[in-house]
């Protein structure tokens, strides 16, 4: 230690002392807060969950009792759809992406891809309104699943584009070297190489679409009633959290608790999964 | 006897649709590979120049020579994964059966299938089992193959690499649970599933330890009664173990892989009639 | 589904079998690789039209108002006029508190990530950040209405008020709702990805600079604060960068607690109105083409907003991955 300069030494250990705790402190915060949306979510919702919630369709607004059923399906049909559109078109260009573009060519794809992704929910609703539903002159959950499966497509395509490139060139290279067609090297052994990563990355598109609301404000609109075909209009769960929120009535706003409640457990579950797929993978 | 040959080279190139002659030799000095004047360049480097020989039928032959000087990227042209690589080029000819395999009209899918490769890393298909490992190449090509002809297969081929006994009960666990012995042996199978006539082999034994290699050099010399082996070993005491034929690269001053001199290893290997082949073979460099 | 075999047997002089050599499986090839990129090209496509069609559609207010859509300040269906500011200025001051609050947070939290946690902690705790981020936005609002405002209310904004309440920011009453609310329930929806970036950048720095440091004999925070973060600052400033553009874009929880007045005011505690709140609360409502045209070409602004903002965080985090890797 140096002597001469004790003074100095121990303001700069204090200075040390206060900002490591300030940054411990940080995280802490950011823990807690997660802490309490979840608490809170947990607390107001589980109350309120019973079997009637998955049985039964909704009451009227105010009403005390009903159930979400409905809105339930309206979420699982939106995901399904969203993606059964999102797949084909995320995972072709990610294989575009990863085993046939020239590096400027993917560059420049990567990039469209990337600002895709960064476009925010509710402008992405605007625009499926304005070349769907105005020209159908109607709300429907087929319009709904497309503006999911815009934003889920660049989150399917660069994950399964990243996985794809991790997988090692000697294995394609001996699968070329057996003879066989390059797509069909593709497709049997640098897809099935790559599908743990692809897998997640569909799971992380799904966990992202079925929480969205702004996209399906005008596109679904919402319903109460069943779902009742592709080209009418369609109940989720997160619609239904928003409408509620807002409703003045305390019976609306327990329903909302309990459906922020089913929701959060869906997007836990999904997150959990896809961190214990990518775990095990890499021990 | 000139315009005889220059004859038969006019109609080979317009059957072959080139610029260039490939020259078929006359029959008793065919081997199963005949390589004519072949460059090939990674990018604007050139890697190896002007190599020609004679590859020959049921033997095998060795690749030798120091590090860098061109033998993976010669062998690789032989069943042309070169071009599968980032800016690899090939100009030159290289007749199979009397048909270049560098023609306009020439397959790399059909020749890939009767030339087949092991690579210095044991590469096994990690999502397959060991079975499927084998079978892959006939399983990838055809969406039905019935049960019992695959099985067939398999076994031979696991038998002819010598790893049937010790993978017999482990069939269905994945490829890459074996050893690294085991491991190229499996590659070895996958080759052999497909029937190849030609088996290319890049460094097959640098990363496993003695024991395999020494296995695995004695299932060479079973494997050629039936095919045609390249082999490039950076090791010599090999070449000099297992080859019966042997082709020395060097470097040239431009850092391309020239062929110095091929023939008979036990000659290359007692009494070589270039200097640097007997340089490199006594150990004075490499 | 049989494969027909491409290949033909022939004997050749030699006698051995030998396959023609058709070129017929570059086919095959060559079709799978263009049904690829016509699916690239579909995804590019969903971009380019989404431009078109906004820029279309928005054309009879653009018409109508030109560029004093961004100046004037009313916002009247009636009378059909509407101006952009309030929404802009809204947008703009509700995501400038946000990243205010979720800077020092997630710069410190990433800090403690990377410099400090012990090994088996990392694992968990970033996991639980990445958690934060997966929250649907509305569940974030639907708690912010019910749990943060009230608490806004009070204490904070009575507290604020009565010992700060000489700055224009922080007077008038406590309503709970307004840019305050919609500030804090932004912060907590950028702190993960701030910190994940920030994360990155700063794993990116090589041990030999901390390890220069520590040799001159200085503390853990020095090194951090003189080697670690100005190496990465780049990464940091596009990690910041990307929370904002995330921030412009938030609509649902934005909109459940800002309050819906459309009107400019300095007060932090008044209730607002920001460019995604405008359009999810009005789009339904819109009948004429120049009140629907206003508000798409709401939406128009704000992609575009989105837009500039991203490239530029993604040009400074591609800069310094680009910088590592060619340092390697």
């Amino acid at each position: 230690m140096n002597n001469l300069n004790e003074r100095g030494h121990s303001r700069r250990k204090w200075i040390n002392r206060i900002m490591l705790g300030l940054s411990g402190t940080a995280t802490a915060i950011t823990i807690l807060i997660l802490a309490l949306i979840l608490g809170y979510t947990l607390v107001r919702g589980i109350s309120y969950v019973n079997l009637n919630m998955l049985t039964q369709a909704a009451k009227p607004m105010g009403q005390t009792g009903g159930g979400m059923r409905n809105e339930i399906f309206g979420t699982l049909i939106l995901v399904l759809l969203g993606s059964v559109i999102a797949l084909p078109i995320g995972l072709l260009s990610g294989i575009f992406l990863a085993e046939f573009a020239s590096p400027k060519v993917a560059a420049t794809i990567r990039f469209t891809a990337d600002i895709l992704a960064g476009v925010p929910s509710i402008v992405v609703g605007v625009f499926v309104y304005a070349i769907m539903v105005m020209p159908m002159h109607s709300y429907s959950a087929l319009s709904a699943g497309v503006a999911l499966a815009i934003i889920m497509v660049p989150v399917v395509a660069r994950t399964a584009e990243e996985s794809l490139r991790l997988v090692p060139t000697s294995m394609r290279e001996a699968a070329l070297a057996l003879g066989i067609t390059r797509w069909r090297a593709v497709i049997g052994v640098v897809i099935p190489g790559a599908m743990t990563g692809i897998v997640t990355g569909i799971m992380l598109g799904v966990a992202r679409i079925a929480g969205e609301t702004a996209p399906l404000l005008f596109t679904a609109l919402g319903s109460q009633f069943g779902v009742q075909g592709l080209s009418k209009p369609i109940g989720s769960l997160s619609l239904m959290i928003y409408h509620y929120a807002l409703s003045p009535y305390p019976a609306d706003q327990q329903k909302a608790w309990a459906g922020a409640f089913l929701l959060v457990l869906l997007v836990l579950v999904i997150s959990i999964v896809v961190r214990w797929v990518s775990n095990r993978k890499h021990v | 006897m000139e315009e005889k040959i220059n004859g038969m080279i006019q109609t080979m190139a317009k059957e072959n649709n080139q610029n260039k002659a490939c020259i078929e030799h006359p029959e008793d000095t065919k081997g199963i590979l005949e390589v004519q004047n072949l460059n090939a360049w990674y990018g604007k480097t050139l890697a190896i120049k002007n190599i020609s020989m004679s590859i020959p039928s049921k033997a095998i032959m060795a690749i030798i020579g120091p590090s860098g000087c061109g033998k993976s990227t010669f062998i690789r042209c032989l069943n042309r994964m070169h071009e599968v690589s980032h800016g690899g080029r090939v100009e030159g000819c290289i007749m199979l059966d009397g048909k270049d395999i560098y023609a306009r009209d020439a397959d790399p899918v059909v020749i890939r299938r009767r030339i087949g490769m092991v690579f210095q890393k044991p590469a096994p298909f990690p999502t397959m089992t060991v079975f499927d490992n084998v079978a892959a190449g006939l399983k990838l090509t055809q969406f039905w193959s019935r049960r019992w002809e695959l099985e067939e297969v398999v076994e031979r081929s696991l038998r002819q690499a010598a790893l049937w006994d010790e993978v017999k009960d482990k069939l269905h666990q994945s490829g890459a649970s074996l050893s690294g012995g085991q491991q190229q042996r499996l590659c070895i199978a996958r080759a052999i599933a497909v029937q190849p006539e030609i088996i290319l082999l890049d460094e097959p034994c640098s990363a496993l330890d003695p024991a395999s290699t020494l296995k695995i050099e004695d299932l060479m010399r079973n494997l050629v009664t039936q095919y045609s082996i390249v082999i490039v070993t950076h090791n010599m005491q090999q070449a000099a173990r297992v080859s019966d034929m042997a082709g020395f690269f060097l470097a040239d001053q431009d850092r391309a892989g020239i062929l110095i001199q091929y023939g008979q290893t036990s000659q290359l290997f007692t009494n070589p009639k270039d200097k640097r082949t007997e340089d490199y073979i006594t150990g004075r460099f490499g | 589904m049989a494969m027909k075999r491409k290949e033909q047997e022939t004997t050749s002089p030699t006698g051995a079998k030998s396959w023609k050599f058709g070129r017929r499986s570059g086919f095959s090839d060559k079709i799978f690789s263009n049904l690829t990129l016509v699916f690239t090209l579909i995804m590019v496509g969903i971009l380019v039209a989404l431009v078109f069609v906004l820029a279309k559609d928005a054309m009879p207010a653009i018409t109508k108002f030109g560029f004093s859509f961004f100046t004037g300040r009313i916002w009247n269906p009636v009378k059909d006029i509407y101006g952009a500011l309030p929404a802009i200025y809204g947008t703009l001051l509700s995501s400038l508190i946000g990243l205010i609050i979720a800077v020092p947070i997630s710069l410190g939290a990433a800090i403690f990530l990377v410099e400090l946690a012990p090994k088996w902690l990392t694992g968990p705790a970033s996991f639980i950040i990445e958690m934060l981020a997966a929250i649907p936005s509305v569940i974030i609002g639907l708690w912010g209405l019910y749990v943060l405002v009230p608490v806004v209310r009070s204490p904070i904004e009575k507290w604020l008020g009565s010992h700060l309440g000489s700055l224009p920011f922080f007077q008038g009453p406590p309503f709970g709702v307004g840019f305050l609310a919609a500030g804090l329930l932004l912060a907590i929806m950028i702190i993960p990805i701030i910190t994940a970036v920030t994360r990155d950048a700063m794993k990116a720095v090589p041990n030999e600079q901390r390890e220069a440091m520590f040799a001159l004999g200085a503390t853990r925070w020095e090194t951090i604060d003189k080697a670690v973060l100005p190496y990465c600052r780049t990464g940091i400033v596009g990690a910041i960068i990307l929370g904002l553009g995330r921030a412009l874009g938030e609509t649902m929880a934005v909109t459940m607690v800002i309050g819906n007045s459309y009107k400019l005011t300095a007060s932090l505690f008044s209730p607002g109105a920001t460019i995604a709140s405008t359009i999810a609360n009005q789009f339904g409502e819109a009948t004429t083409g120049v009140y629907t045209g206003s508000l798409i070409e709401l939406a128009l602004i704000l992609f575009g907003v989105t837009l500039i903002v991203n490239i530029v965080a993604r040009t400074l985090v591609w800069r310094m991955t680009s910088v590592k890797a060619a340092k390697e």
